[in-house]
């Protein structure tokens, strides 16, 4: 872990060129161009105010203003993670020709396709923040836990990340398998309902890693709560075994890269 | 001896032959019948023997050997791509390689993002190429196409752009792997003064190439390498001659799969070819025979010159056809017409047995055969462009 600290430390340059690059050719090809950070995530919270406003009507109730905002707000993150595990596990696979032919430390490209999700993410946090700003919910001091929350959802993914490009490079289907996941995953976290919704079965829900640290930001942004303190350690503590982990793993393979890719 | 700042010990490379599963729906099946026949043994075979060598500072040391001897991989040992399997590798100082321009560049990307992308890549950090801006672009010359995506560039520009931006990390150790073959004619001479330039200045150079001229002008010393193995190290002359004698000391390879068994060179008139005219016309006939299953086999031939310069080459897949397999036993001929445009001289014909797909060489012959282009021919230089003068009179 110290080992990959001191890397990055090494290799920033490269990092932010790598990410730099990934960003530019995005916006770059497309029509769009910065609009792409903020139309996913746009997407997600009106699919998900669609069924919250399903779920109020149904139960005969009204719209809560702070479900929508609650809602908005898992699907930021739960847009960067999804666009992140995904990018990360095709990063080598992708790079195959600088992989086999330059030697550096190849976590530079898991790590720097998160970090050009970062880059949405920050762009669409910004153009959330705005609108926040006019919505009636109550802003305490409880948001401060929102970036601390951010920082174990980031780690998350670094360490899947790192954890998932390296099992594709050995096996060219286990991107395929993390699609699979990841169109499916959405009805196991809790980004559309709140996992109170399921009551005793909630606690299962919670169980994802990931689950925790968006009913946090929601608690913490929309509800004026702070999180729950138990689930948002168990989150840390994943975040925390996965960065002990998942670089030491990734260091071990890195030999192999080259011949196998 | 001065300082030693490149030194390999005893290098082993093993290599496993044949299927590799890099996907779980091949490996879960694999492993399954793996199990119940009790065998997942895959055969393996080394692509590095014992090879030892050490560089000194400033010193310009070259690498050969043919199509499959390990030059490559050694390589990627010495740029910390590969893991040896045994052995030590020790470099001293910042290690960087040409064995591609342009690594890295992305089309959708301007001239000038691409030199800072290429750049960090290839170990400068951003200060550095900031400072080195103005010199890179000056040395590509393509100060009009900065902001111009690369994927617009010609392959020259890009060349030019990818070797501009290398021939400026300088390094401690440069490994250079026939990158000097980028661009148009003038930037290749403006290249090769650059590679001078960077020895002069200190810098120790690791040239692999299969331009034996160029080995011979710009390194003292030199390596032949072998299957795998050093087969000759010492001063590049002598080098390059056992390179020479190898390919035709070993008629029958007796280990090989598949072997070059006959080579013959013979004029119209169907006499062995020795002495011939320079605009003659040849017929090389290549026997080839299989000791064992052999697939997808191409004849190359090559032409090169007394100094090794290679001046023609081609093969059965690059004249359109098909690659051939043998079974244990067989033989397969194949015959060449050739028309000669060459200037008086000596040439080494060479021969070898390639399999293009996974770029395995069977068997080499070279030189196959050698013969002489009289010297009663009015042209010199390289080629023969069978000149005739047209028109010969005072202008009006």
């Amino acid at each position: 872990m110290l080992g990959l600290f001191r890397m990055l430390r090494r290799y920033r340059d490269l990092l932010y060129m790598l990410t730099l690059r990934d960003i530019k050719v995005k916006y770059k090809q497309s029509v769009m161009g910065i609009l792409w950070a903020i139309l996913m995530p746009l997407i997600i919270t009106s699919a998900g105010v669609v069924v919250k406003v399903g779920l109020a009507t149904v139960a005969g109730r009204p719209v809560i203003a702070a479900e929508i905002v609650g809602v908005a707000v898992k699907a930021l993150p739960w847009a960067f993670f999804v666009a992140s595990i995904r990018f990360a596990t095709a990063s080598l696979t992708a790079n195959a020709s600088l992989v086999t032919k330059i030697a550096f430390p190849r976590a530079v490209f898991p790590l720097s396709a998160v970090a050009s999700q970062l880059f949405d993410l920050g762009v669409a946090a910004i153009v959330l923040i705005a609108t926040l700003a006019f919505a009636p919910i109550p802003v305490t001091a409880a948001i401060a836990w929102a970036p601390v929350l951010l920082v174990v959802l980031i780690v998350q993914v670094c360490g899947f990340g790192l954890l998932l490009s390296a099992a594709n490079l050995f096996f060219r289907d286990v991107k395929y398998i993390v699609e699979v996941v990841l169109t499916f995953a959405i009805f196991f976290t809790p980004v559309f309902y709140d996992a109170a919704l399921f009551g005793k079965w909630g606690k299962v829900l919670l169980l994802n890693p990931v689950a925790p640290i968006l009913e946090g930001l929601a608690a913490c942004v929309a509800g004026g709560r702070s999180p729950d303190a138990g689930w948002t350690l168990y989150s840390a503590g994943w975040a925390a075994a996965l960065l002990l982990v998942a670089p030491a793993v990734f260091q071990r393979l890195e030999p192999k890269f080259a011949e196998s890719v | 001896m001065g300082d030693v700042v490149l030194e390999a010990k005893g290098l082993y490379k093993k290599f496993k032959k044949g299927e590799i599963h890099n996907s779980l729906r091949d490996l879960i099946p694999a492993l399954v019948k793996g199990a119940v026949s009790g065998a997942l043994g895959r055969e393996e075979f080394w692509a590095l023997r014992d090879v030892s060598f050490s560089v000194d500072k400033g010193e310009a040391f070259g690498i050969i050997g043919h199509n499959g001897a390990g030059k490559s991989t050694l390589l990627k040992h010495l740029c910390g791509i590969l893991v040896p399997t045994r052995g030590e590798l020790a470099v001293k100082g910042r290690l960087s390689a040409l064995i591609e321009v342009g690594a890295g560049f992305h089309p959708d990307l301007t001239g000038r993002e691409n030199i800072y992308l290429n750049g960090t890549i290839l170990g400068m950090s951003r200060a550095e190429i900031r400072a080195k801006f103005d010199a890179i672009v000056a040395f590509s010359e393509l100060e009009d196409f900065l902001d111009t995506p690369v994927k617009r560039y010609s392959s020259g520009m890009y060349a030019r752009l990818g070797f501009a931006v290398a021939a400026h990390v300088e390094p401690d150790v440069l490994i250079v792997d026939e990158v000097l073959s980028v661009g148009d004619f003038l930037f290749q001479r403006k290249s090769v003064d650059k590679m001078r330039q960077v020895l002069r200045g200190g810098t120790t150079v690791v040239f692999v190439s299969h331009n034996l001229r160029a080995v011979a002008e710009l390194c003292p010393r030199a390596m032949l390498l072998d299957h795998g193995r050093v087969a000759a190290m010492g001063d590049t002359g002598a080098v390059i001659k056992r390179y020479m004698e190898r390919g035709a000391e070993e008629p029958t390879g007796e280990d090989k799969d598949a072997y070059i068994a006959e080579v013959t060179l013979a004029d119209e008139a169907g006499r062995e070819a020795v002495q011939v005219d320079g605009r003659a016309r040849l017929r090389a006939t290549v026997v080839v025979a299989a000791r064992r299953r052999a697939e997808r086999l191409a004849v190359v031939i090559e032409c090169r010159d007394e100094e090794l310069y290679d001046v023609f080459n081609t093969s059965t897949q690059r004249l359109g056809r098909e690659a051939f397999t043998l079974e244990a036993g067989e033989r397969f001929v194949v015959e060449f017409a050739l028309r000669l445009h060459l200037v008086p001289g000596t040439y080494h014909f060479g021969v070898y047995l390639y399999r293009y797909d996974v770029q395995r060489n069977y068997d080499t012959r070279v030189p196959a055969r050698t013969f002489y282009v009289r010297a009663d021919a009015d042209v010199r230089g390289v080629v023969d462009l069978e000149p005739e003068v047209v028109r010969h009179e005072k202008a009006t």
